[in-house]
């Protein structure tokens, strides 16, 4: 009650600019309500709400609040020392004596309250409106329709009027009358809402006893078609909506894949450690995270813009040294880089493990990545993905720039071209290798970071997107870059397809076996350029 | 000399079946006697916990074997093989349930978990488990099977290298994926445990341990010895020929798509056998024996034996799978970084495994350079 | 593919391989360009060419490797290579040897004859097989005739470039095959062993047939009776060697641009 009356407060200031010096409230209903016996305050209630008069609101709110009283003839709203005139609003002192409080019961409390919410549909203030409205969608009664109406009328704000329509409709369905039910539901039909079919739901199911609920044939037809146009015009976000996971997801795949398709793609080395580097990256957010968390929490909005390069940095760096110490070792022998790469990424999963713990850590999102956009009634983009998606097309650009306008993207092409030709022209091939795969680690070490957003982080992170990342690569056909960004956006949206009829694991498991199927008929990925056969 | 003897003198010399005999001997007689004849106050006896652990690495031993046979011999490297010893063990686990008969928690004909996703009868999967002569044709026909058809498409279509190895891979995680599923009918994440008899017998009893042991024990010794069969007739040196320069062996006119598909199949089916006989000696099989990574270490017990020596890879089973369990009971936290650096060094340092540098060893002793690793293989 | 799906070796009008208009293209580039050519039985026909010609594609194609976007490959009157793989087309009997000498090199010479040899190559007999005497014999042979019976236990990987050379012309004589494809034999090996592999090439003419694919034009001087010269893809010349100098395209083609 006490919030109630807090609303009503700011409604009285509200109304005072919106309404001044209007005529006052009728005084023979507002009497009614404070002299009569309940039945007559009732209908004082359902008189003072079909009016619509805003400035009813505070005399209902003190009669709920126990704070209406009578001097006399006097209908007066006392708080504290303070009194108004019910009728006029103007202040009344000094206190009169020998007051007496309006007694309310009940069940006038609970009229009152769906009472307010009417009269506060119409308030100027959104919010109150917004509160008003949600209130009144799940507690209305018949007398409040023709004010819905009005409010309705008067209502530009979307999610209100959506309120605000679920509200009418609900109890136009609850009318006796056939043809009020009949508009009611064809109404409905032209909503896009979801909730407005769980309106409609009821009136085609049938009851326990095997009865429909609806007796009504024709009624229950209309229903359907209603139902049938709502699905329609839901089908719709779904669509989008599935679009936009399988987007989503084939960012996210494209980003954990970008990294190998630079080391494995370009310089065909079996890095099964990339899944590790990339959790390296996610736990080099988590740091960053933390320190701004300490040092600067006044900007911790902005920790991400510290934590990408950072990332990046960590990831890199790792990968160079790997590349130094390990790789460089075993080039030309592809299935000891891979067994050697596994070792390292055992290792570092232990390292993370030591140092942070084998628990999940927690990466909060910045709070403009909270929350998401809604753009249609059942179709809520969420702010994190959407990023996400960004960044991956901004890492894509990056790279795509990185090896076609810089020299060390012409470097690292020669050398993937003609290694001894390379080297014959002056590239530094060793170095190349060693900044290449520099490269491949840090963009590894981006999709942590971006990971790290979505999910969850801890020392096994890698290991879910190992067998992921080489499916994108070898799908898109190694060393094509534009062949892994379809490869990665094709899975995403396939899998979300799958997924939207038959489970997320049997989706998984369908993707595995389509592309192991089309390994086998397409050795060579989906934009393999068939070059002269090589001898043995 | 007859064809037999000349068998018997291909495949072994005279300290190499010796050397077999002593360790038949061992498996076979002496281990047996020590842990059911000795009393158990003796410092002589074996207990149970050592004839358990070292009939899980003999297990483990016929994987290497398996994995060296395609990897070691043939040179394709399979990151399957865990998926084939998996498939094996749950054939076996589910005639092992079907044994446990009433006694489950819920005293149903159904295994505990099925009654707890209220099934009311068997699935499809699990017709004539409960025969164990079934269940051990499924022990090898499933791997093989599933080997089989995957092996043809992948062969025909020449997916070689490192190619192969990452489909297996996906394979393998696509099958883990699949056997985690509650709807899989084979016990979901828990998977199968709780066994009590095997062909009637209590499970758990020292004798039955001991004639699982021993079975393992003649499992291992067959397997090496057809092993060595196979590769030192002409079928292994042509596989040894197709790793090294396949295109050569199809000039010569061998369809290479039917050796690699004989030797994988057949690896398949010994991984098979092995988990079936794995699965009852540890008492549990689930999905997590499906993992990458199980397989992926398979081929780092053969590369520290030695790839291309049959000896090599039960020695490299052996010696990974005896230093886990020290490991992972003394630090447990260190386990994975000696595996990991076991990964790295090896492959940098020991490309012929110990078995290799052994060889090296004795040969330097003998003041001669050794010969390339590879057919020319175990003479001990 | 999986049985060999051809009949014997049919040559009653006296040409053993009869390609045409054979063309391959990779990516917009045209390997081979309606490219045609006969070898007659018992013939020795040296192809020539220029870099990039489409030499070693034309042996793909004869060899089941590449398969022709056009054109028609028989062997002899009713094979069709064009529908086998590798193995069937070495098993009706055209041997091949490669531009850098393939051998199994961790395989002693020995055994390198032996996996070469003419004889039953399915995997159910080659579990169960062992060597006759005759086929000793017939290996011992044709070592001496490479001159490597010395050398038959080391592994084939220690033997020098020019051994290598030989052993794989060896591994080729093993499979009897009708047709010999050579690609680049001599490179690598000193004038004597030069020598004697054209020699060799002369006395093998007559019961075989041979391409030799070689840039060592002294090399096809010597033992050419026919010359094919390829560029772009096509055959621009053909007839003896002599005939073949003067033509001002190949000249061109040469020593032109």
């Amino acid at each position: 009650m006490r919030m109630l009356r807090n609303l009503c407060l700011m409604l009285i200031v509200a109304t005072a600019a919106y309404a001044p010096a209007a005529a006052a409230i009728d005084r023979a209903v507002v009497e009614k309500l404070a002299f009569g016996d309940t039945s007559e305050k009732l209908e004082a209630i359902a008189v003072l709400v079909t009016e619509g008069d805003p400035r009813a609101a505070p005399v209902l709110a003190a009669l709920a609040d126990g704070e209406l009283q009578t001097a006399e003839k006097r209908v007066l709203i006392v708080k504290g020392d303070r009194a108004t005139d019910a009728v006029t609003g103007e202040a009344v002192a000094p206190l009169p004596a020998g007051r007496e409080d309006v007694v309310a019961n009940n069940r006038l409390r609970r009229e009152i309250g769906s009472a307010l919410a009417a009269l506060r549909v119409r308030a100027p203030d959104r919010d109150v409106r917004l509160a008003a409205a949600r209130e009144l969608s799940d507690s209305a009664d018949e007398a409040m329709l023709p004010l819905i109406r009005k409010a309705l009328e008067l209502e530009k704000d979307a999610e209100i009027r959506s309120l605000l329509e679920m509200a009418q409709a609900t109890l136009q369905l609850r009318s006796p009358d056939r043809v009020t039910r009949l508009d009611a539901i064809r109404t409905l039909g032209q909503s896009s809402n979801p909730s407005m079919k769980t309106l409609l739901l009821p009136i085609v199911s049938k009851k326990p006893d095997g009865a429909f609920a609806e007796p009504d044939e024709a009624v229950r037809a209309e229903a359907h078609n209603s139902l049938k146009a709502i699905e329609g015009r839901l089908e719709w976000g779904e669509r989008f909506g599935l679009l936009f996971a399988g987007v989503s997801l084939g960012s996210i795949l494209l980003l954990a894949a970008l990294g190998l398709a630079i080391t494995y793609g370009l310089m065909g080395v079996i890095n099964m450690a990339h899944g590790e580097l990339i959790m390296v990256g996610a736990y080099a957010t988590y740091v960053v995270q933390n320190l701004f968390r300490a040092y600067a929490p006044d900007v911790f909005d902005w920790y991400l813009a510290c934590a990408v390069p950072a990332a990046f940095a960590v990831s890199a760096a790792v990968g160079m040294v790997l590349e130094r110490t390990v790789i460089r070792w075993l080039y030309g022998r592809p299935l000891e880089t891979l067994l050697a790469t596994w070792g390292i990424s055992l290792v570092l999963i232990q390292a993370v493990r030591t140092i942070f713990g084998a628990q999940n850590v927690q990466v909060e999102n910045p709070a403009f990545m909270s929350g998401g956009i809604q753009v249609l009634s059942n179709l809520v983009l969420p702010w994190n993905r959407i990023v996400i998606v960004i960044f991956a097309a901004a890492v894509v650009t990056g790279i795509w720039l990185l090896l076609t306008r810089t020299r060390l993207g012409l470097f690292v092409r020669g050398v993937t071209q003609n290694r001894a030709m390379a080297s014959c022209v002056g590239v530094p091939t060793s170095r190349v290798d060693t900044w290449a795969f520099g490269l491949g680690s840090g963009i590894a070490g981006l999709a942590g970071c971006a990971l790290s957003q979505i999910g969850n982080v801890g020392p096994d992170l890698g290991q879910g997107y190992i067998v992921d990342s080489f499916m994108v690569v070898v799908f898109g056909g190694v060393g094509q870059l534009a062949g892994t960004i379809y490869a990665a956006l094709v899975l995403g949206m396939v899998n979300k397809f799958i997924e939207s009829w038959s489970g997320a694991v049997i989706a998984k498991i369908a993707v595995l076996v389509f592309i192991i199927f089309f390994i086998q008929r397409r050795p060579q990925g989906m934009f393999a350029l068939r070059g002269r056969a090589v001898e043995a | 000399m007859g064809p037999l003897t000349s068998t018997f003198t291909r495949l072994y010399g005279t300290k190499g079946w010796l050397a077999l005999g002593v360790f038949a001997v061992v498996l076979l007689v002496v281990i047996p006697l020590l842990n059911l004849a000795v009393p158990e106050t003796s410092p002589y006896h074996v207990s149970t916990y050592w004839v358990t652990l070292i009939g899980k690495i003999m297990c483990y031993a016929i994987v290497a074997l398996a994995m060296d046979l395609i990897w070691g011999y043939c040179g394709i490297l399979s990151l399957g093989h865990g998926l084939f010893f998996a498939l094996g063990g749950y054939a076996m686990g589910m005639y092992l349930m079907r044994q446990i008969g009433r006694e489950g928690q819920y005293q149903s004909d159904l295994p505990d978990f099925m009654v707890f996703l209220d099934w009311k009868e068997f699935p499809w999967q699990w017709w004539g488990t409960d025969h164990f002569l079934w269940a051990a044709f499924l022990v090898v026909a499933v791997p093989g099977l599933l080997a089989f058809v995957f092996g043809y498409f992948a062969f025909r279509s020449r997916v070689k290298g490192v190619y192969f190895s990452i489909i297996t891979q996906a394979l393998t995680f696509a099958a883990m994926l699949l056997f985690f599923r509650n709807d899989t009918g084979f016990g979901g994440n828990n998977g199968f445990t709780d066994f009590k008899r095997i062909l009637g017998f209590p499970i758990t009893t020292p004798e039955t341990r001991m004639a699982l042991f021993a079975l393992t024990g003649i499992v291992l010794i067959v397997a090496l010895l057809v092993g060595r069969w196979l590769v030192t007739s002409k079928f292994g040196r042509v596989l040894a020929a197709i790793r090294d320069a396949e295109p050569r062996v199809m000039f010569c006119g061998y369809d290479t798509v039917h050796y690699k598909l004989a030797i994988w199949t057949f690896s398949a089916v010994l991984c098979g056998i092995a988990g079936a006989l794995y699965v009852p000696q540890v008492g549990i099989i689930n999905p997590s024996e499906m993992s990458p990574a199980n397989s992926i270490e398979i081929a780092i017990w053969v590369a520290i034996g030695g790839r291309g020596t049959l000896v090599g890879a039960v020695a490299g089973a052996g010696l990974v799978n005896g230093a886990k369990s020290y490991f992972t009971q003394a630090f447990p936290e260190y386990w994975l970084f000696f595996l990991g650096l076991l990964f790295i060094l090896v492959t940098l340092f020991l490309p012929n495994g110990v078995v290799g540098l052994a060889a090296k060893l004795r040969a330097m002793l003998a003041g001669r350079r050794p010969a390339p690793a590879g057919v020319a293989e175990e003479t001990a | 593919m999986g049985h060999v799906v051809t009949g014997e070796l049919d040559t009653t009008h006296g040409t053993i391989l009869y390609l045409d208009g054979i063309s391959v293209s990779f990516d917009g580039f045209k390997a081979l360009n309606d490219l045609s050519l006969n070898i007659d039985v018992g013939e020795l026909r040296c192809v020539i060419g220029p870099n990039g010609a489409g030499k070693t594609t034309m042996m793909d194609v004869i060899t089941g490797r590449t398969r022709p976007d056009a054109g028609r490959a028989y062997f002899g009157e009713t094979i069709d290579l064009a529908r086998m793989n590798e193995a069937q087309i070495a098993h009706v009997g055209i041997g091949r040897k490669f531009q850098k000498p393939t051998i199994f090199e961790r395989h002693s010479a020995f055994e390198n004859l032996e996996l070469a040899m003419k004889t039953d190559k399915r995997v159910r007999k080659t579990l169960f097989a062992r060597l006759g005497a005759d086929e000793r014999d017939r290996i011992a042979d044709t070592l001496r005739l490479i001159r490597l019976d010395p050398v038959a236990d080391r592994p084939a990987g220690l033997l020098s470039h020019g051994q290598k050379q030989w052993l794989e012309i060896g591994m080729l004589l093993m499979q009897e095959p009708k047709l010999l494809l050579l690609d680049e034999p001599v490179a690598g090996m000193s004038d004597d062993e030069t020598e004697r592999t054209a020699e060799l090439f002369l006395s093998l003419a007559g019961q075989h047939s041979l391409v030799v694919v070689e840039h060592d034009m002294a090399f096809v001087a010597r033992i050419a009776r026919k010359v094919t010269v390829l560029h772009e893809g096509s055959v621009i010349a053909e007839g003896p060697m002599k005939t073949v100098q003067e033509d001002p395209r190949v000249i061109e083609v040469y020593l032109g641009r």
